[in-house]
């Protein structure tokens, strides 16, 4: 028997969990914004009203105000969204084990377990929509298919509130219309090489010969096909699993374009004071660092390089960092946001080896300092201790990437 | 139309030895407090009238039926407002 999946999409997840905390708004188009004094201004979702006058994520604030001049936008909660999303979660959870989190607002559940065919499939998945509406107040739309792809398309087929159920036997009509932009992976890049061939609906994908799809699309080619086509059968991973981390890294779009190097490395140390943080948290070390610049013009580039030993310490992130930003960008520059990855990631239980001068001994040593310090945050909160460096420029350092800005997203090749 | 508000409220509860919470009376803010004649129904839902989610109480009071939530480790009723 065919597997039967649901994908399961909140509705506007951002605007629906505020429009519910908020009745008094809940009647008027809203937004959901990052903060433009922060130079994060951009539309985060918008409801349904908001969306109907055009208002779509992504959109610059000012750009969304001409579409509509009414617009109530409101700061983003992350906390509120994570435990609206854990309760989603926790509701899935009781149908199966087999629950694939996609980001906050989605997941993939696997119940062919739980039913025999599609109708008892949509029944159940009526109940969980119904059921998530009454005790958590916003609404979910679940595509119904036998595979994770075409069912990702059903919930977005009709929104919101809904349940679509693509079988084998209406796939073909159903999807196979569907522009070939809805499918995941299809991006604005591929839908142009798609459609410059004559290929506009998902159905030409999945009646085009995959090694004709492969010669201009390389090896996604024959991934957009399987996704077409209904061939693709990936598990849903279990509830519990947690993939492998294979890179850790924070970035921030500072609050006034950054125009020294003093400006860069204070950067830097906050977001370096995170990424070691979540490092130590997961008992790793990294064997090589990256950073992201992207200049008031919007250019962005990314650049690497190995560290001398494996480490978990927040000054050589820095440091290396600071040598890489030096190689790459001479003064003057206006930087609009800094990133830093540590990647390449080993157990801190690894074997070191030491050195003549004592470089990794004194690493080791500051490895052992700042796991105290993560002690005295974890008890008494990030700010009871800092760098005195950091309170030089409080404005710009004025930011907490280990507390907040932890949603991250999520991509189909999870490593 | 009938405008509510969400007022979070003390609540004086009874926890069992298996872990279950019975609310026994609610305490407004100037003071008064409110007896729990009965609880009707216990189950998570979402207060759309004042905006939240949580376990909501069905319960009895001076022969009125209304809701009390519990969201997290707070209470709040429906209020409505006055004007």
């Amino acid at each position: 028997m065919d597997r039967v999946i649901f994908h399961v999409d909140c509705n506007k997840f951002f605007a629906s969990v505020e429009c519910l905390h908020r009745p008094e708004i809940r009647d008027f188009p809203v937004a959901v914004c990052g903060s433009t004094e922060e130079r994060h201004g951009i539309v985060l979702t918008a409801n349904q009203i908001a969306s109907s006058m055009g208002v779509k994520t992504a959109q610059p604030i000012w750009q969304a105000m001409q579409k509509c001049p009414d617009l109530i936008t409101v700061a983003p909660n992350y906390p509120l969204y994570m435990r609206f999303s854990n309760l989603v979660h926790k509701i899935c959870c009781e149908y199966t084990d087999k629950v694939e989190s996609f980001g906050l607002d989605e997941c993939w559940l696997d119940v062919s377990d739980n039913v025999s065919d599609f109708q008892q499939g949509e029944l159940l998945a009526h109940s969980i929509r119904e059921r998530i509406k009454e005790e958590l107040g916003i609404t979910v739309s679940i595509g119904v298919s036998w595979n994770k792809v075409f069912s990702k398309l059903g919930s977005d087929y009709k929104k919101p509130d809904a349940v679509t159920v693509f079988s084998r036997e209406n796939y073909k009509q159903k999807v196979f219309p569907l522009d070939c932009r809805d499918l995941l992976y299809v991006g604005p890049a591929t839908e142009k090489k798609l459609k410059s061939r004559g290929i506009f609906t998902i159905g030409d994908i999945a009646k085009a010969k995959p090694e004709e799809l492969c010669s201009f699309l390389g090896k996604n080619g024959l991934l957009l096909y399987d996704f077409a086509s209904g061939r693709e059968n990936s598990p849903v991973k279990n509830a519990c699993h947690k993939s492998d981390i294979k890179s850790v890294g924070n970035s921030v779009t500072a609050p006034r374009d950054l125009e020294t190097l003093s400006d860069i490395k204070l950067t830097f140390t906050v977001l370096a004071e995170t990424v070691a943080r979540r490092l130590r948290d997961q008992g790793l070390k990294a064997e090589k660092v990256g950073i992201s610049v992207r200049n008031s013009e919007l250019e962005t580039y990314v650049r690497q390089i190995s560290l001398p030993f494996a480490t978990a310490s927040t000054n050589i992130l820095v440091d290396k960092a600071m040598e890489l930003f030096r190689l790459n960008e001479k003064e003057p520059f206006k930087i609009r946001s800094i990133g830093i990855c540590a990647f390449n990631l080993s157990s801190f239980d690894k074997t070191v080896q030491f050195d003549l001068f004592g470089d990794v001994l004194r690493n080791e040593k500051n490895e052992n300092l700042e796991k105290t310090v993560d002690v005295l945050k974890e008890r008494f909160g990030g700010d009871c201790i800092k760098r005195a460096s950091l309170l030089s420029d409080i404005k710009l350092t004025d930011f907490d990437p280990y507390e907040n800005h932890r949603v991250h997203p999520e991509g189909w090749f999870k490593l | 139309m009938i405008k509510y508000k969400k007022t979070y409220v003390g609540v004086t509860a009874f926890f069992s030895a298996d872990g279950k919470v019975l609310p026994l009376k609610i305490h407004w803010e100037d003071g008064s407090g409110f007896p729990i004649d009965k609880v009707l129904d216990i189950r998570p839902a979402a207060s759309l009238k004042a905006g939240g989610a949580g376990i909501r109480y069905t319960c009895r009071i001076n022969m009125h039926e209304k809701y009390l939530f519990l969201e997290e480790n707070r209470w709040f009723v429906e209020e409505i407002c006055k004007n």
